[in-house]
């Protein structure tokens, strides 16, 4: 086994980069102390920014990085505010800190949550380095300019690099957030323009480090059988064989999680060897005997009936605008269909992996995690331990999608540790991740219209029918939470006079989770299939249906039964569900796709995330096989960053949706998932995504929204739409299996 | 004892035979570019080249690997400059990065065979490398650069 150590831990960054001299931005930075003790003192804290006294910026980057570009992009504006020398930036992941805000990257929110924070430390450094150099020149501050690394005073021709003045401006006084002058978009020199990624380097001569190559001296590697069936605790087992693998160590068993199981180890019984291979063929090798679950009649055809069933019947009002049962009964005529989006698993390339060391009643891991706060709370709480004894190093992710949200291996590796009194790695296979995620909510809906002369819906009724996230955190819950209906069911902005939201009750027999644009997956397919079912119908062109259908731009405001309208916890003040905006991506993308010259296209708009997108899916059907040639987006996602990376997650979603719509399916049969690895659980290769994804970004001084999930919500019906376009095929069950 | 060389260095193996290479290039000698997603030799993610050859690692056992040569993608190149490893640069391909260092060497295995090749080869090439984040565009686009043909 080697020993090399192959990741840089956050000590190794402080000792070696914050080096004696250093002026750190931000006091509370658990810094060694000959760092701690020279320039902690007097500055403002700004904890995402340190100056060396060599020139060196080192911005701390305190989100996860799955492939967004958020550990690139985010330092990128702080830079920029700074006029730093990008070529003199070093970055450095942060460990989990409250400290730094939320560092739970999920929700599309980096950049809207943040981004303001990086121009305010950008600036507030900026402005202490000048007023640093006014006093050794002793000339107004104003005169003094930042620009690429340097403090200029051009009446006198005089400069003085960022390091110069790294003493004196550790002693000015803090200005204060509301003095700040900020850059005009003209004088920007990262923010706008495409730069590279910080690991695109490392990523391409296999040098990036992920969960799944973290390595420490000691290490120990350990694979876990855990219960095929939710819930099932170890009755006995067998591990006489396991034991004689060559490598295996020894064997250990983790106790059951206690509902509701949060983010807790599943439990089961853990083989320790000396390499991942080993420790994998031990596990093969263990007889358990499990007890009875009581998911174990758990069958994914039964449950899908039974919600639909419930989806039949009223259910619980979750929004109510003017009175659907009377509208319905005087229509001219009504339309009514029903929808099915089945579990879906979230197949990141790499599998949930964790390093985590226990040691004097502390635990360290190195783990790739969107959350790594949740880290540190869910090992705390497993162990009995304090969150701050809870060191957690956030690696590269190779995907997340929203399961690296959920801590529970990084859980498994410290209990493990402290069994074992070695640093444990725990290695899921790609079996184990398919069989025991937190999968995607299946849903059913049913959606009846009544309809005008002409066939405009003067009435809405749309239920919805799924297990809940909620489950997760409370196992007794049967209803959705505010956030799931707040995602594209309850806010509907169509312009329909009578409209009723109802959501009719679930149990649940697996882990759910929040899976890339979450519930906004099965409603939009819902939504806008029965839109182009109802255009289809009236024999109008979609896309002026659509139009009609929305009404005239303006903002709504939405008001549930109930609770708080979500709105990915902004005010609708701030952040209106506008749809003047919704109108624009629907007009620029039916533009672009060659709207109206061709028949084999489907359409769908949705506002997810805060951001306003368009689809037209292009389809084209050889001998039963859906090819799709392109993919057109709009995009209004308000103020961004990097043109390209936002380009790219649209890319990306686009094949995402396409996973969704045509392969993506999670069963279960006696309580057990029946799928286990790429053969059974296809996501697109590249002969069968879309050939060619087209990105048009309105530019947008608006406030930034959502850009790594609201790509995905309108791939589904998009597709399902062209399909029916070409066709005259209607798809109402998700994934689409024949044609 | 099993004899090999991993990008040029020769190395001696005596452990379990019916390790795949992936674990013992993992593992054992620290190569931890060739990575591992399916271990079935469905999505491409540990692919190197053994004798010249793309060959999924996950599914390689080392009993089968006597006298020969395995390039991984830290020995493609010295400095990170193949033709393949800098299109993938110039088309900003990698997203999360994780399936990527098993395109780069499907794509640089494609070249050596393929020196110009179509779409269809393309497609046929690299349907064997899964990639979740979605980067297909963007491959299709580096490999054709890296070949010097038109996009
Ligand atoms: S890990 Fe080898 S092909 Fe997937
Ligand atoms: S770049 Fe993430 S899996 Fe390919």
């Amino acid at each position: 086994m080697s020993t090399n150590v192959t990741i840089v831990s956050r000590r190794g960054f402080l000792e070696n980069v914050f080096s004696a001299g250093a002026l750190i931005l931000g006091a509370q930075l658990p810094i060694p102390a000959e760092a701690a003790k020279v320039d902690s003192a007097a500055w403002n804290p700004s904890v995402y920014l340190g100056l060396e006294k060599d020139g060196s910026v080192i911005i701390v980057t305190h989100r996860s990085e799955m492939g967004t570009g958020i550990r690139s992009v985010l330092p990128m504006v702080l830079a920029d505010e700074l006029d730093a020398d990008w070529s003199r930036v070093k970055i450095e992941q942060a460990i989990g800190d409250a400290k730094y805000g939320s560092q739970n990257t999920d929700g599309s929110c980096s950049i809207r949550d943040f981004l303001e924070a990086m121009h305010v430390a950008g600036a507030t450094a900026r402005t202490m380095l000048e007023a640093a150099a006014a006093k050794q020149w002793n000339v107004p501050a104003s005169e003094c300019k930042a620009s690429n690394h340097q403090i200029v005073h051009s009446k006198s021709n005089r400069k003085a690099g960022f390091g110069e003045l790294v003493a004196l401006a550790a002693k000015q006084p803090k200005p204060d957030p509301k003095s700040l002058q900020f850059k005009s978009p003209d004088q920007y020199k990262y923010i706008g323009k495409n730069l590279p990624m910080i690991d695109s380097e490392d990523i391409v001569t296999g040098k990036g480090t992920f969960g799944m190559d973290a390595k420490v001296p000691g290490m120990v590697y350990a694979s876990i059988e855990r219960s095929p069936v939710f819930g099932g605790k170890v009755k006995k087992f067998d591990d006489a064989e396991a034991r004689k693998t060559k490598g295996v160590l020894q064997v250990e068993t983790l106790d059951a999680f206690k509902p509701p199981h949060v983010f807790q180890q599943l439990g089961g019984v853990a083989v320790i060897a000396n390499n991942t291979w080993a420790a994998m063929q031990g596990r093969k090798k263990l007889k358990v005997d499990w007890e009875q679950s009581p998911h174990a009649a758990y069958e994914s055809q039964a449950y899908k009936r039974s919600l639909q069933e419930t989806a039949r019947k009223p259910q619980k009002a979750v929004r109510i605008i003017g009175d659907v049962d009377k509208a319905l009964a005087s229509a001219a005529k009504t339309h009514e269909a029903e929808y099915y989006v089945p579990l879906l698993a979230h197949a990141s390339m790499e599998p949930p992996a964790s390093v985590a060391e226990f040691k004097d009643g502390k635990v360290t891991a190195w783990a790739a995690t969107q959350n790594p706060q949740a880290v540190q709370e869910a090992v705390a709480g497993a162990m009995g331990l304090k969150k701050e004894d809870v060191t957690c190093h956030v690696t590269l992710l190779g995907g997340g999608f929203g399961r690296k949200s959920k801590p529970d291996y990084v859980v498994e590796a410290a209990m493990l540790s402290k069994k074992v009194g070695k640093p444990v790695k725990v290695v899921w296979s790609r079996e184990e991740d398919i069989r025991f995620d937190y999968y995607h909510a299946c849903a059913a809906m049913y959606m009846k219209a009544g309809l005008d002369a002409k066939g405009k819906p003067t009435s809405w009724l749309h239920r919805s029918v799924f297990p809940s996230i909620g489950t997760t955190f409370d196992h007794t819950a049967r209803y959705a939470m505010d956030l799931e209906m707040g995602m594209g069911w309850n806010d509907l902005p169509y312009d329909i006079p009578n409209h009723r939201a109802e959501n009719g009750p679930a149990e649940n027999h697996v882990r759910i989770g929040w899976l890339r644009s979450v519930a906004h997956i099965y409603h939009a397919f819902a939504i806008h299939s029965f839109v182009d079912e109802l255009a289809a119908a009236a024999n109008r062109d979609r896309v002026e249906y659509l139009l009609d259908l929305i009404g005239p731009g303006r903002k709504l405001n939405i008001q549930p039964e109930g609770m708080k309208y979500w709105n990915n916890d902004q005010p609708q003040e701030k952040y209106p569900v506008d749809t003047a905006r919704l109108r624009r991506v629907i007009e620029l993308a039916a533009e672009k796709s060659g709207w109206g010259k061709k028949k084999n296209l489907g359409i769908a708009a949705h506002r997810s995330f805060l951001s306003y997108i368009a689809a037209v899916a292009e389809v084209e059907v050889e001998n039963g096989k859906i090819r799709i040639p392109r993919i057109t987006y709009a995009v209004d996602a308000g103020t961004t960053i990097h043109p390209d990376r936002v380009k790219s997650q649209f890319e990306g979603a686009s094949v995402f949706g396409t996973s969704i719509a045509l392969f993506g399916e999670i069963t279960a049969r006696d309580g057990k998932i029946v799928q286990s690895n790429y053969h059974d659980y296809k996501v697109a290769r590249i002969h069968e995504a879309p050939i060619e994804t087209q990105v048009h970004v309105i530019p947008s001084r608006e406030l930034p929204a959502g850009v790594g999930e609201p790509g995905v919500p309108p791939i589904p019906p998009a597709i399902a739409n062209a399909l029916f376009a070409a066709t005259g095929k209607r798809v109402r069950d998700l994934p689409i299996k024949s044609v | 004892m099993i004899k090999l060389k991993v990008n040029g260095v020769s190395r001696q193996f005596d452990g379990d035979p019916d390790m795949p290479l992936l674990w013992y290039l993992r593992d054992e000698i620290s190569l931890t570019g060739t990575k591992f997603s399916c271990g079935m030799g469905l999505c491409g993610s540990c692919t190197v080249h053994v004798n010249g050859a793309a060959t999924r690692a996950c599914v390689t056992p080392m009993k089968s690997m006597e006298g020969k040569a395995v390039l991984t993608i830290e020995g493609l190149s010295a400095k990170g400059d193949h033709p393949v490893q800098k299109a993938w640069k110039t088309c900003a391909v990698a997203q999360c990065g994780y399936c990527q260092p098993g395109q780069i060497m499907q794509a640089a295995a494609l070249l050596k065979q393929k020196p110009k090749p179509s779409d269809k080869d393309i497609d046929d090439a690299m349907q064997g490398n899964i990639c979740r984040c979605g980067t297909y565009q963007r491959i299709r686009q580096a490999v054709k650069l890296a070949a010097g043909v038109k996009a």
